[in-house]
């Protein structure tokens, strides 16, 4: 009966000790402070409680099937080598909080100096943060970070960033305070309208925003629309939602990002319906008192030994209070661990190796949907590991008719594109092998005939 | 063989780039089935990387070694005593971070169609029940991916709540105990923040407010337990103030596990409140995340939750994106599902009787502590306190030991500090809340060591000047890590 037990240890005898010493007689009179008119009269309307075979009995019966999948778009499945769960399941790691007494910290504290010059590396810049929410929500501080330093309203948003992330910067912008333009797509390349792009882009531009890979798989040219952005006094902000294309694409520090916020699921985290994921966000040094976020740092001990410790936090809500250059406090602490072990075990070759069979899965199975009669893939910009699929039926009814066979076949854009209403984005990783493709293939293309 | 030393367990390791050979791999990658690509056929190689800096190579074994030692030169709740104020660090059930790893759980694509994601969308619907039973409140959304992004997505409703009705109100007000989380999130939601000071008992009197309280106010933040655990009785009296103007009250929940099940939040007038699931809700800290932040709200709020929200329609659950009024999207997909998921399985092991037993526990704690150490250190708010208290280093200045001096020398007797410098309005604070995982010798233990470390303080304060010492390094220069950021390795010495 009294199952929850397990997680409390008081005894009655110790509890009445206890009150004793407090010098009250009743668990009750602890709460006398509260007027007796407002405390509770009848216990809360909950189940439970649940022993422990009883809770994993219950939560059995709540799982979800795991078909054949050819779903992206900002979350990925790829291989988690099982040193990530092994390690992250060290409850010093991950029952520890945020390393404010470095002392006992250094192991968190060593691990997010190792995960911000991982971050620095992966994108080619100069600085990183201990991390964000995730890679909307990264993107969203970008766009305000970029506000304060170049003390500009208006920022331009390619519509062929994650239209999720698009709308989180949306919610972050208040209308009173910034404008956001969107800069469309290029319905031939799928890549952000350059020309569309330049008739917007004025002295009043604080940022431009483009992802890349964009939400349609396509590789963008970055280093253009940065040397116009530029000239014009504002900044480029690159997104990603998938970072293992960076194994092989050009790191956007190296083509005249200033700002790079992104998503870091891909590295080492699983997909959990949506999160926990991993922000990532890395600037340029000069703007580094402008960042949101934690911030490790290294220095010296007593003894002239080196170790770690939370730096420039006079940038931080705790200290700034209400000048500070974001709210943000708890970030993703223990998926920026997993990301550090998966590139850790990764390295150059590793990462270089997977983004190549992204690239080659991804571009076998475009070729082979391109030979099937009733669709064709569109948009005729280079793709990493996602391609758009046009089709001559609703996709929606291909779409239930493979999911009858256990595939998930691909997101439906209509979704969030109503022009593209007859199109599909399909996304190939490292995990969909050949034959999983080509059995893709076939049953897509009866469902098509 | 001079940089050999005898460091016994606490061993040396270096920097994971300073690892490992050229050629070393800790990977393996599912066998090649298809041709392989050459990038530069299918992508321009100006947009290909053409070099790598620094990048690590290494065997796995050299991964686990490396991770495990640095795992060792941490603390968390399964080390010890974690009494760290307004975190409530609780031990976080092992079956949870179990079930929470299920493929059909962790293997979950966001965007695998609803028919297949019927039992993940029923218990975060359940999940949202749960907390607006606790807290008293009417809607839930469980998308803020923490406290304080709960706390902005609570602001933003307010916000587009008065907007929708043509008022442009400035100012929030928020009390000088507040988390600065609570003055940042007004900020960035472009409100003028207005500090409450506290009254001599430590809590906000109705005056204070009233005095403030114009149209000009879209909200007052309060934090009930506040920081310094104590109860604020006036809330009610406080919320009427407060409405009558057409203001709205948003409440900090962070310090929700004084109260479960004693009072509803709700029931005292408040609008909006967040709840942090690692806090309260067991789920781990994760050396500093993930965690989660659902905020719950009043029926006229409701519009404005963001987007999708979890329906039951008949007996399917499905997520509506279709809500025009809403404030939009914190962040891609619904939230923290590995972490909400870990906070209903708590609420379900817990249920109604074990919730309202965390609440009295963690307050029977906190009292207990505060009773014995009273005496042995300044207690400026003498007054029963909640789920955590606050005493300061007054008696030990003279002897010119300070609060820091006091929470290094308990790490040399193996447990974590207290929060320390916080609450502002405290000099010298050190807020201690031990949580009802604790037991009575888990306590008897710490405040035995308080008392020593007092004792210490007097008879010889160089020892605790000279704290931590028994440690992998001791006090760190903060000075020069600021002066001269380095945040990444560089491979310079």
């Amino acid at each position: 009966m009294k199952d929850f037990l397990r997680y409390l240890p008081h005894t009655e005898e110790e509890g009445l000790q206890m009150l004793e010493t407090i010098g009250v007689k009743r668990i009750e009179d602890l709460f006398e402070i509260v007027p007796k008119e407002q405390r509770l009269s009848k216990p809360l309307d909950l189940p439970g409680p649940l022993s422990e075979p009883d809770l994993i009995r219950h939560l059995q019966g709540l799982r979800s099937p795991i078909l054949s999948s050819f779903l992206g778009a900002g979350a990925y499945h790829h291989f988690i080598p099982a040193v990530i769960s092994a390690m992250t399941s060290r409850s010093e790691f991950y029952t520890a909080y945020t390393p404010y007494q470095p002392e006992i910290s250094q192991g968190t504290l060593q691990a997010i100096f190792e995960y911000q010059t991982l971050m620095c590396q992966l994108t080619g810049m100069e600085v990183s943060n201990a991390s964000m929410y995730d890679g909307a929500s990264a993107l969203a501080e970008a766009v305000l970070m970029a506000r304060r330093i170049t003390k500009r309203r208006k920022v331009l948003l390619s519509g062929a960033v994650h239209p999720e992330y698009r709308r989180v910067v949306q919610t972050y912008v208040d209308p009173d305070q910034g404008e956001i333009a969107l800069v469309p797509y290029n319905e031939d390349e799928g890549r952000t309208d350059e020309k569309a792009l330049l008739d917007l882009l004025d002295g009043e531009v604080s940022a431009v925003v483009v992802q890349s890979p964009n939400f349609f798989g396509v590789v963008e040219d970055l280093h253009p629309i940065a040397q116009k952005v530029h000239e014009k006094g504002g900044l480029m902000i690159v997104g990603f939602s998938e970072a293992i294309a960076y194994g092989i694409l050009k790191p956007p520090g190296a083509v005249g990002a200033d700002i790079v916020a992104g998503e870091g699921q891909s590295l080492g985290i699983p997909l959990s319906f949506g999160g926990p994921y991993l922000g990532i966000f890395t600037t340029l040094e000069k703007f580094v008192r402008m960042m949101p976020g934690r911030l490790v740092g290294e220095t010296l001990d007593l003894n002239g030994k080196r170790g770690f410790v939370l730096t420039l936090a006079a940038r931080e809500q705790h200290i700034r209070r209400e000048r500070a250059t974001s709210n943000i406090c708890t970030n993703e602490g223990l998926c920026a661990l997993m990301a550090t072990i998966f590139l850790s075990c990764l390295g150059r070759e590793g990462l270089r190796e997977v983004a190549v069979m992204n690239l080659s899965k991804a571009a076998y199975a475009k070729k082979v949907a391109s030979e099937i009669s009733g669709c064709r893939p569109v948009f005729s910009s280079p793709t990493f590991n996602e391609f758009v699929l046009r089709m001559d039926r609703d996709p929606r009814e291909v779409l239930d008719r493979l999911k009858e066979k256990g595939i998930l076949a691909g997101l439906f854009l209509g979704r969030f594109y109503p022009e593209l209403d007859h199109h599909l984005l399909v996304t190939v990783t490292e995990m969909n092998t050949k034959e999983e493709i080509d059995r893709w293939a076939e049953t897509l293309e009866r469902a098509l005939r | 063989m001079r940089n050999i030393k005898d460091t016994g367990l606490i061993q040396e390791e270096p920097l994971i780039f300073e690892l490992g050979r050229q050629g070393r791999r800790g990977y393996s990658l599912p066998r090649w089935d298809v041709k392989e690509a050459e990038p530069t056929d299918l992508i321009p190689s100006t947009l290909l990387r053409e070099e790598w800096e620094g990048f690590p190579e290494l065997s796995e074994v050299d991964v686990v070694r490396h991770f495990t030692r640095l795992s060792q030169w941490n603390y968390g709740v399964d080390s010890g005593f974690y009494p760290l104020g307004s975190c409530t660090m609780k031990y976080s059930p092992k079956v949870n971070e179990e079930v929470a790893r299920w493929s059909g759980f962790a293997g979950v694509h966001p965007y695998q169609p609803e028919d297949l994601s019927q039992g993940i969308l029923r218990l975060m619907y359940e999940l949202e029940g749960f907390l607006a039973e606790i807290t008293g409140m009417d809607h839930v959304s469980l998308q803020p991916a923490a406290g304080a992004h709960g706390e902005l997505a609570g602001m933003m409703m307010i916000r587009a709540y008065l907007q929708a009705r043509g008022e442009r109100r400035k100012k929030v007000l928020v009390p000088d105990t507040a988390h600065g989380t609570n003055c940042s999130t007004s900020s960035i939601a472009s409100y003028q923040m207005v500090e409450i000071k506290s009254n001599e008992k430590g809590v906000v009197g109705p005056e204070a407010v009233a005095s403030e309280m114009d149209e000009e106010v879209a909200a007052i933040m309060v934090t009930n337990p506040n920081t310094l655990g104590l109860f604020e009785e006036h809330l009610k009296e406080i919320a009427e103030i407060v409405h009558r103007k057409g203001g709205f009250v948003y409440c900090d929940g962070a310090n929700l596990n004084a109260l479960m099940g004693i009072v509803k939040l709700g029931d005292l007038g408040v609008d909006v409140v967040h709840l942090n699931l690692h806090k309260t809700f067991s789920t781990p800290h994760g050396g500093g995340g993930p965690g989660a932040g659902p905020v719950a709200v009043k029926k006229g709020l409701a519009p404005y939750l963001p987007i999708p929200v979890v329906e039951k329609v008949g007996e399917t659950y499905r997520l509506n994106e279709d809500r025009p009024q809403s404030i939009g999207k914190m962040k891609a997909f619904y939230g923290n599902f590995g972490v909400l998921l870990k906070a209903y399985a708590y609420i379900l092991s817990m249920g109604s009787e074990g919730l309202r037993r965390v609440s009295e526990m963690a307050v029977l704690n906190a009292n207990y502590l505060m009773k014995r150490l009273k005496g042995h250190y300044f207690l400026p708010y003498d007054r029963p306190c909640m789920h955590e208290c606050v005493f300061t280093d007054r008696f030990q200045e003279r002897f010119d030991v300070s609060t820091l001096d006091i929470a290094k020398r308990l790490i040399d007797y193996g447990f974590h500090p207290p929060t320390i410098y916080f609450p502002l309005v405290v000099k010298g604070a050190m807020m201690m809340e031990p949580t009802e995982t604790e037991s009575k010798q888990g306590l008897d233990r710490f405040i035995e060591t308080m008392i020593e470390i007092a004792r210490e303080a007097e008879e010889n304060p160089e020892l605790l000047r000279q704290a931590p010492q028994k440690v992998k390094v001791r006090r760190l220069d903060e000075v020069l890590a600021a002066r001269k950021p380095k945040l990444k390795w560089t491979g310079e010495k």
